[in-house]
């Protein structure tokens, strides 16, 4: 079997993978989050917060931080529909900020010291089977009528509106989604180190999760997966080269992109991947 | 089938000091083609963008069916029934031509964003499955059924501009507005254009149509309204306003 250091490396990259799909489902409908980290720590911290204070079962805890990761996505989505693009991106940052500082400055959270003594719950089969659920949604929302509608959003927002899109309520709808998923994913993570600080979750947390879901390629919920998965599990191959770890793994990083600027799965590589374009392509 | 369909009144609407509409009156009766032509400038897609919701309406009643639909978002228009196709095409550029019409079934269909996990991989919910079947069948009216999982950009000019005509359709309008649909075809594709806009029309579907080339809207129209500066200079049926020396002077002056 896999040594405890293989499967918390695993665990890991599973709520990594986690947290990208968090920042694509919004992305998904054109919707730039650069404050899902905000939305882990608020899963984290209600998760946590619940077991140890409230002896809550984890299950029901789990989900009370999707819950509450949710509402506040809800919550987040309404200045948002006024906000596009690069003011989007900034609005996220700022709340992801404001939930970073909000817990340093609740003492019953443990403020700056943090809050320890979480009871062990996660184990790997809590993150696979949730990757599980979340690929199967993903897959299944592609070539439904919701999905048509995150898509027609992101390609062009008036003529989706003019086709009978609602957009004020795809848009919260996806912005409360991607909150769900991250709420899911920092209770799995406060559950799995059994210690949660706010810096664990602030700007940088926020950014890696962005980075994941875009080297890895917007054009499909398969980008998210395969970029978190390997920039989770990088620099754990990366040890040999010691104190270059990290230049090593930014110059990679930016090699990549300069290679596929589209991300590793781009549509064209989806296309060749997937069965049913190729038949449309044999046909036309 | 008669009566008004569309209704404006005293429409104004300006682009800081630039009055592109300046107290239009306008109606629209069900059943028919009514073209508006005009100069470039005239205000005709700036109208459009008005009647459907895209730009706030800035003074004056826009009535649909009887209905002040003046302050409703786009979406409440369309699913009243009316929908539009745009001057530039606006296509959805990741979707297939199949999907972009399904996007124009979205009003008439139902499903949240959990409804997919609801399906199972070898059965779609009999939503979907209507909807699929449904979106065939426009594709199959504009001609279009061979290239349903072709990428909607990879199509040729002329059936960019079919798809948008039948993503519109799929909404179900009984007003279909089209903004220059004739635009950048070829000849061959010009007249096949006036064949699918009678076959539309003869379903049942009032027609709204911006256009520059007036041997279609001779052919077509039963009413035509000339704009100019935002304002109606003529109406009438084409032969009568073709004549007319204030649209000789506005075209030639």
């Amino acid at each position: 079997m896999l040594s405890d250091h293989a499967v918390s490396i695993l665990i890991f990259a599973g709520i990594d993978v986690i947290m990208a799909l968090s920042f694509f489902l919004p992305a998904s409908a054109g919707q730039l989050s650069a404050g899902q980290g905000g939305f882990m720590a608020l899963g984290a911290y209600t998760a946590a917060y619940l077991t140890v204070n409230h002896q809550m079962p984890f299950p029901l805890a789990l989900a009370a931080g999707g819950l509450v990761g949710g509402l506040v996505g809800l919550a987040v989505g309404f200045p948002a529909l006024r906000l596009r693009g690069l003011y989007l991106v900034l609005v996220t940052f700022g709340f992801g900020e404001m939930v970073r500082v909000l817990f340093l400055n609740l003492p019953a959270f443990g403020g700056p010291a943090g809050f320890a003594g979480i009871p062990p719950a996660t184990t790997i089969w809590h993150v696979l089977g949730l990757l599980v659920v979340l690929a199967y949604f993903f897959t299944r929302l592609a070539g439904s009528r919701m999905g048509r509608a995150f898509a027609a959003l992101r390609d062009d927002e008036a003529a989706a509106e003019a086709m009978g899109v609602n957009s004020t309520y795809v848009k919260l709808t996806a912005f409360a989604a991607g909150g769900v998923i991250a709420g899911l994913g920092g209770a799995l993570y406060a559950h799995y180190t059994l210690f949660i600080d706010p810096e664990a979750f602030g700007v940088g947390r926020s950014l890696f999760v962005m980075l994941y879901a875009v080297f890895g390629g917007l054009a499909s919920f398969w980008g998210a997966v395969a970029g978190a998965t390997i920039l989770s599990i990088l620099p754990e191959l990366l040890r040999w080269v010691k104190d270059w770890r990290e230049i090593l793994y930014g110059l990679l990083v930016l090699a990549m992109m300069l290679v596929r600027p589209q991300g590793l799965l781009d549509a064209a590589l989806l296309a060749r991947l997937s069965p049913r374009r190729e038949r449309a392509a044999a046909h036309g | 089938m008669s009566g008004p369909l569309l209704t404006v009144e005293g429409l104004s609407r300006s682009f800081g000091s630039l009055v592109v509409l300046a107290g239009l009156d306008l109606t629209v009766e069900a059943g028919g083609i009514h073209a508006i032509i005009g100069p470039n400038g005239a205000g005709k897609t700036t109208f459009f963008n008005l009647v459907t919701g895209a730009l706030d309406a800035g003074s004056g009643r826009i009535r649909f069916d009887g209905v002040d639909i003046a302050h409703l978002p786009p979406y409440r228009r369309t699913a009243m029934g009316m929908c539009r196709t745009f001057q530039n095409i606006r296509l959805f550029g990741s979707m297939t031509v199949l999907e972009n019409v399904l996007l124009g079934l979205h009003c008439r269909t139902r499903g949240g964003l959990l409804a997919p996990l609801l399906e199972t991989p070898f059965r779609r919910s009999p939503g979907e499955a209507a909807a699929r079947s449904r979106a065939v069948e426009v594709l199959e009216m504009v001609g279009l059924a061979a290239r349903a999982d072709q990428a909607a950009v990879e199509l040729p000019y002329g059936e960019q501009r079919r798809l948008e005509i039948a993503r519109a359709l799929a909404s179900g309008p009984r007003l279909l507005l089209l903004d220059e649909p004739s635009a950048g075809m070829n000849p061959q594709e010009t007249l096949e254009l006036e064949t699918l806009i009678e076959h539309v029309n003869q379903l049942g579907v009032t027609i709204l149509l911006i256009e520059h080339k007036m041997s279609l809207v001779m052919k077509l129209s039963r009413i035509v309204t000339v704009l100019n500066f935002g304002q109606k200079i003529a109406e009438g049926p084409p032969e009568r306003v073709q004549r007319d020396p204030r649209v000789i002077e506005a075209y030639l002056g």
